[in-house]
């Protein structure tokens, strides 16, 4: 075989292993998405029906109108949408003063408190459900989306914090003594200097908070009993444990979750991967 | 990958105050307070929410907690048992299963996730521009996927009747079949019921879903690694698998030590997924230390056992934290955390 034939054929090898590699993740998702509007006869066979014909609206009409336990589905996306974004924008007040004060300074504690969060990152958030759980029971926080709100905050800091210190360190920190020289109060500086130029480091570690909390279960179903307040994690969990599942309506719900996350990934997508583990590995 | 936020930064201590600090004007505050009020807030959320918390799950795992112990109107005060909830948990005939369904769970999903995240990021590296947008934008559908969504999509693949997996099992020629699988007929092959198919399952969504990460991260970081070391290497005579184990290997070891303690530690305590695909908790021999102490503690109606279930979450994090270790003071080490 000629050198330029066999190099054409390597190519073709591996543009092929690519198409299977891009099948075998989206097949899933599409199958998801698929059966969210194929007909209940084309969803309980055993053949296998590559796309829905004809198409139907059927199940996402009905996860709007009849809901999943009584509620619409808009109840459970309102109720994921309340928590996600106070989470995140509580969370990123707190992440924001607490990098700035161990990307900026040199203090006593500053080197605990690294380890500190270092350290509570270890730990499984599903260990801490019994005493959170008892906790947020005691504050008349149970069964309420604000003990949701504050439980995602606390799960979420200790990595927002850790992320969002090497955007600050980022920031040189001449253009805060130039502003301090021309007479800035350490506010003015903080606000009108470092805040805009740290503000795309905030977006994606609040992104990164949001899909966390957009996307957390065990709290959810811990803490809340009314079905009205579910998140969508919960409400599906529900859904999915019913005796007679309906299958295409979850599909539809399921799908309806996934689009947010799949926005936000596609907008962070590049910070994803620099945030997690540039972010673990180098200060 | 690390190259982002070094190269930024210029590496070093930049952000290291300079010796002749020049004030700010206006602030009435001095300057030591200024750290200290920024991290309070912080520090509060954290200390409330995270360490007091896991100070109760220790202190609780002490103590027989019960319904009668925790209810809203009053309460009567836990008894001390001491070790007992610990005794309890290692002559239980569930604690074995849910540590091995833990362990081998983790391990056999870290090793895939990792090998097959590897290769595909090997794969993108080689691949043209537009070819390798196009496999990343298949990729990032499935790292997108909540785990509550990925649980339900495999849930159904996995289907024994209208599952995609029995239908392309079906599709094996039958000697084929039998030979790999002692069994030629799949139709209505239930893999949801059994606790070691659940976890081939779960092995198989989790993999799916937790790849893409790997293989983004490794095609970061070997397009980090400079051209002219394989130049170097190709001048020198080096053929592809001596460059490949001498260079990209090493090269890549940071990028691997962190991507090997963030899969571990995600893969160790997986709840949701579990949860879901096993239906609650009703098959206790499909129980890792996680849903284990869920089922103690909330699982079982009104036969609350709070403290057990505060053990079973107290082993778990043992065991993590033992198994962070290493990494923990290697960032200590190499970082500039002092």
């Amino acid at each position: 075989m000629s050198p330029l034939a066999r190099k054409r054929l390597g190519k073709a090898a591996l543009n092929g292993a690519g198409i299977i590699v891009f099948l075998f993740a989206i097949f899933p998702v599409y199958w998801m998405i698929g059966i969210a509007f194929k007909p209940n006869d084309q969803i309980f066979t055993t053949d296998f029906i590559p796309f829905p014909s004809p198409p139907t609206l059927d199940h996402v009409e009905r996860v709007f109108t009849k809901g999943i336990a009584g509620h619409s589905i808009w109840q459970f996306l309102l109720n994921s949408t309340i928590v996600a974004v106070s989470a995140v924008l509580i969370g990123a007040v707190f992440a924001l003063l607490a990098a700035t004060a161990v990307a900026r300074f040199r203090f006593r504690f500053r080197t605990s408190f690294l380890i500190l969060l270092l350290i509570v990152q270890m730990v499984p958030a599903e260990a801490l459900l019994i005493p959170l759980f008892l906790m947020a029971r005691r504050l008349g926080l149970a069964d309420q989306l604000l003990g949701l709100i504050v439980i995602n905050v606390g799960l979420t800091l200790p990595f927002s914090v850790w992320m969002l210190r090497t955007f600050v360190a980022a920031v040189p920190k001449e253009l805060e003594e130039a502003s301090w020289i021309d007479g800035a109060s350490r506010f003015t500086t903080f606000w009108r200097v470092l805040f805009p130029l740290v503000a795309p480091g905030l977006v994606a570690t609040s992104i990164f908070a949001f899909i966390t909390t957009w996307n957390e279960f065990a709290y959810a179903l811990t803490l809340i009993n009314d079905q009205g307040k579910y998140t969508m994690p919960a409400a599906l969990g529900f859904f999915i444990g019913q005796r007679s599942t309906d299958w295409g309506a979850i599909m539809a719900a399921s799908t309806l979750m996934m689009i947010p996350v799949l926005i936000f990934f596609l907008l962070v997508q590049r910070r994803m991967v620099s945030g997690l583990v540039a972010g673990a590995v180098k200060g | 990958m690390a190259h982002t936020s070094t190269t930024v930064r210029g590496g070093g201590h930049p952000s290291a105050p300079s010796r002749r600090r020049r004030a700010p004007r206006g602030s009435g505050l001095p300057d030591w307070v200024v750290p200290y009020g920024l991290l309070l807030p912080g520090f509060l959320v954290i200390a409330a929410l995270l360490l007091y918390p896991l100070y109760q799950l220790a202190d609780m795992s002490f103590y027989d907690v019960k319904l009668k112990n925790i209810r809203p109107v009053n309460p009567v005060p836990p008894e001390f048992v001491g070790l007992d909830n610990y005794t309890k948990i290692f002559d239980s005939d569930l604690f074995w299963p849910a540590l091995r369904n833990t362990v081998v769970f983790a391990l056999v999903t870290v090793i895939l996730t990792i090998a097959l995240g590897t290769l595909v990021g090997l794969l993108l590296h080689r691949l043209g521009p537009k070819m390798s947008t196009f496999v990343v934008i298949g990729a990032m559908a499935a790292w997108a996927t909540p785990p509550t969504s990925q649980a339900i999509i495999w849930k159904w693949l996995f289907d024994s009747d209208a599952g995609v997996v029995n239908w392309a099992l079906n599709l094996l020629p039958d000697w084929l079949s039998n030979l790999l699988f002692g069994m030629s007929d799949w139709s209505g092959h239930p893999w949801l019921n059994d606790a070691s198919t659940i976890y081939l399952a779960l092995i198989v969504s989790v993999v799916w879903g937790s790849f893409p990460f790997i293989a983004v991260s490794v095609l970061a970081g070997l397009k980090s690694i400079p051209g002219e070391l394989y130049e170097a290497a190709k001048m020198d005579g080096s053929g592809p698998v001596t460059t490949f184990m001498r260079i990209t290997v090493p090269m890549l070891k940071p990028v691997f030590s962190v991507l090997i303690v963030l899969s571990i530690i995600w893969d160790f305590k997986v709840f949701t997924q579990l949860y879901l695909m096993a239906g609650g908790t009703v098959n206790r021999e499909a129980f890792n230390l996680s849903l284990w102490s869920y089922a103690e503690a909330f699982g079982g109606g009104a036969n609350v056992k709070m403290g057990l279930g505060a053990a079973i979450a107290v082993v778990l994090t043992i065991i993590l934290l033992i198994i962070t270790f290493v990494h923990v003071r290697q960032i200590v080490k190499t970082e500039d955390v002092r």
